[in-house]
């Protein structure tokens, strides 16, 4: 950290100028590349203007151009949170059949072209404090977090995402299990458990491909289905043990097919025949290759914005933002004067290495977020009234100008560190235990403090001892602001 | 100069006032939790033409087996529907019941997120709360013989409670005669708030500990706090002032999501600076009157 106590080579008035208009350079350059269509605007213009084509080729095109990233309730899309049911999968599997899911849907969901879609496996950290766990609990914390942005037909694509079937296999229950459970049935009048079928450990996790094919004496359509390695193994263990009796296949909890084993398969092969009319046993085989889910997921928690409400919310956030900064900027010159200006101009600069820093990241811009950022602008300031208060202090303690700034800026230091910390800690809180909304308002606040410090000691002091002259030595008034105590 | 410690008595009233009705209207009328803490689902759709009477849309919904709608008017030609928890066909169920209604965007949230959000929101808040106490007590560790750098970190918890209750009280005023939710946004807002009145707060304290350190000859307490008290006033008007000058701009002509969060932290930063210049300098003199040694 600097610690201008002790810095005893000071900045000169020359150097200093030398910098403010590198930083002058500097944030034209940024404030190009933060709305770069202005840029194109002006050399649209000066090309129609001076009938010279060249300025047309000047202009920003494509990855160049670096757009926003905008969060889901300014471009409009939907965030949806689901729910993987995992009780038919032993602990250690937890991660890889949350990740077999992933893939799935994520190969799903990048049919609908939608740019940068967010598929998330998130382990919910639920805190039960002091209470019991519900039931079910067990097995079912794993999540899936998608987030479409800009989609288009938000609901067809929950329908395509849910519609990804879910395979199994199943074997035949014992016969003493079977009227167990006919039993319980008729006692309870509840459908719990299917009396006839147990649920094995095959699924469609174990499925590598789908094929459509037709019986050659019959011209049935049939599904034929090629397991992977493992799935092959399990497969022939349960032929093998179920021989001359049925072996069920499911899909999405709806028996499709329950042929009889006829003898132990190895190569990991099985073909389904049934009443498949041609065109669901395409469909069927074209579901299953696009991915059999391994696990169930069930959809839990949705949110989904129109992208026309979501363009309104932008352009008041901007026109807010634009108006408050306008009505700081008023405040500061009106108050503080000179020093008020050099302040404005150092939260410009500030505002348009923010903006980069936003674009380059790239932080995810949400309404809450744009509201951390216009909030920081407001905090940059206190830096810049924090070393204003104290010149003038100093100021009227006597000194002479530039020992007044070197003093002010020392003394305002540690109280614009310390204080400033403490709102970075919450940031950090909120991002940690945040949602996405929140996150992206303690990501732009977070951001916005740590470039406020920085350019508060560093620009506007640059500006600040910039203005030294021996001539200002006697218009000091203008240093002290315009009502006296 | 201002005589803050010496009227210090009053302040403290005056805030011990505000913070019992807060108190009291959380007690008596709770809050209004969105769905984020509750479940349930939210639907705000614009009718094309004339917006239908809110008889009529029941009805039309009836047979859905939504439960209980709540329905609220929202511009000039939508309506907000809150409903319980559904699935996407219901959804869909919705939409095509109403034909000349656009949808603008939808929210269904489950039982346990919402349980979870609500138990990681409370953590927080006592989380970031920790955080401060241990920081300002290791920033102000090395402050004076007279007062222990604890008493500081806790004085400023105080005024901290003091920020946080007010605001959450108008919430629930607001929340029971205008029957405005409190969400997680809601939550964050809290959260900052808690940030930014620390800022403050420690911008006295600093003052405080340096004016003690350049002490030539000894003083009251309670006077050089005063002074501190004086010194940082205009900083803390000032500061203050230029955020409200911009959030007052994100109310006013922001979007409709933020509003509320905006005001959340609106109210936050105006307690946050009274209860710096008006309570916690008092609270430490006070603190520092009662463990004197006589």
């Amino acid at each position: 950290m600097i610690n201008l106590h002790e810095q005893k080579k000071s900045l000169r008035p020359q150097t200093a100028r030398l910098w403010a208009a590198v930083f002058l350079l500097l944030g034209v350059l940024l404030g190009t590349f933060d709305a770069p269509q202005y840029w194109n605007f002006l050399m649209d213009k000066a090309s129609v203007r001076s009938g010279v084509p060249i300025f047309s080729y000047l202009k920003f095109r494509g990855p160049i151009l670096f757009p926003y990233r905008l969060g889901l309730d300014i471009q409009g899309g939907a965030h949806l949170v689901y729910q993987a049911d995992l009780s038919n999968v032993s602990t250690p599997d937890y991660a890889d059949s949350m990740d077999a899911v992933r893939d799935v849907i994520e190969r799903r969901v990048n049919l609908f072209g939608v740019s940068e879609p967010v598929v998330q496996v998130e382990k919910s950290h639920p805190v039960f404090l002091g209470e019991a766990r519900p039931e079910g609990a067990a097995g079912s914390d794993w999540r899936l977090i998608v987030e479409l942005a800009g989609v288009k037909d938000i609901s067809a694509a929950i329908r395509l995402i849910g519609d990804t079937p879910y395979l199994e296999f199943k074997e035949e229950r014992l016969e003493q299990e079977r009227n167990e459970i006919l039993e319980e049935q008729k006692k309870t009048g509840e459908f719990r458990e299917d009396p006839y079928f147990m649920p094995t450990p095959l699924t469609g996790r174990h499925l590598k491909r789908a094929n459509l094919d037709f019986d050659q004496t019959t011209f049935q359509p049939q599904i034929s289905l090629e397991l992977t390695e493992e799935g092959a193994k399990i497969f022939a263990e349960l032929t093998k043990k179920n021989v001359g009796k049925q072996l069920a296949i499911y899909l999405d909890g709806a028996p499709i097919s329950a042929p009889v084993v006829r003898e132990e398969i190895t190569e990991g092969r099985a073909q389904i025949t049934g009443n498949f009319t041609p065109q669901s046993a395409k469909e069927f085989v074209g579901r299953l290759n696009a991915g059999a889910l391994p696990v169930p997921i069930r959809l839990i928690a949705q949110q989904t914005v129109q992208p026309s409400l979501g363009q309104e919310s932008l352009l008041r956030s901007l026109n807010a933002g634009i108006i408050g900064f306008l009505a700081v900027a008023i405040f500061m010159i009106f108050w503080y004067r000179l020093p008020g200006i050099l302040a404005v101009l150092a939260l410009l600069f500030y505002i348009t290495i923010v903006l980069a820093i936003f674009k380059l990241i790239p932080v995810t811009l949400t309404a809450a977020g744009i509201a951390g950022f216009i909030l920081s602008v407001g905090m940059a300031v206190d830096a810049n009234v924090l070393i204003f208060e104290r010149l003038k202090e100093e100021l009227r303690a006597g000194k002479i100008l530039s020992e007044a700034i070197q003093e002010g800026f020392g003394r305002a230091w540690t109280s614009i560190r310390d204080s400033n910390a403490s709102s970075l800690i919450t940031s950090a809180i909120l991002y940690w235990l945040g949602t996405s909304v929140v996150q992206g308002f303690a990501l732009t606040l977070g951001i916005g403090i740590l470039v406020s410090m920085f350019s508060a000691i560093s620009v506007t002091r640059t500006l600040l001892i910039a203005m030294l002259a021996r001539r200002f030595e006697k218009t000091r008034f203008l240093f002290i602001n315009g009502i006296s105590r | 100069m201002l005589n803050i410690t010496g009227h210090k008595y009053i302040f403290l009233t005056i805030s011990g006032v505000l913070v019992l009705a807060s108190f009291s209207a959380i007690a008596i009328w709770g809050f209004k939790p969105g769905i984020d803490f509750t479940g349930g689902s939210l639907l705000e759709v614009e009718f094309k033409e004339q917006r239908p009477e809110v008889s009529e849309i029941r009805k039309t919904l009836k047979d859905l087996d939504l439960g209980n709608i709540i329905i609220q008017p929202t511009g000039e030609k939508g309506e907000i529907l809150r409903f319980k928890h559904i699935d996407e066909n219901t959804h869909q169920g919705i939409l095509k019941a109403l034909p000349g209604a656009s949808e603008k965007r939808f929210d269904t949230i489950g039982p346990t997120i919402g349980k979870e959000l609500r138990q990681r929101s409370v953590l927080a808040l006592v989380l970031a709360s920790l955080a401060i106490v241990l920081y300002i007590a290791f920033a102000f560790r090395k402050i004076s013989k007279l007062v222990s750098s604890w008493k500081y970190g806790i004085t400023a918890i105080i005024a901290l409670l003091h920020d946080v209750l007010i605001p959450t009280g108008v919430f629930s005023a607001l929340g029971h005669f205008r029957g405005v939710e409190v969400d997680t946004l809601f939550i964050t807002a809290l959260l900052t708030i808690l940030g930014f009145s620390v800022h403050d707060t420690i911008v006295v304290f600093d003052r405080i500990r340096e004016n003690l350190r350049k002490l030539k000859i000894p003083e009251p307490y309670e006077v050089t706090v005063n002074r501190s008290v004086n010194d940082t006033i205009a900083r803390s008007i000032n500061t203050s002032l230029t955020v409200l000058l911009v959030l007052l701009a994100v109310m006013i002509l922001g979007g409709e999501t933020t509003k509320y969060f905006v005001l959340a932290l609106i109210l936050g930063i105006i307690f946050g600076t009274y209860s710096s210049i008006f309570v916690a300098s008092p609270l430490l003199v006070i603190w520092n009157n009662l463990t004197k040694r006589v």
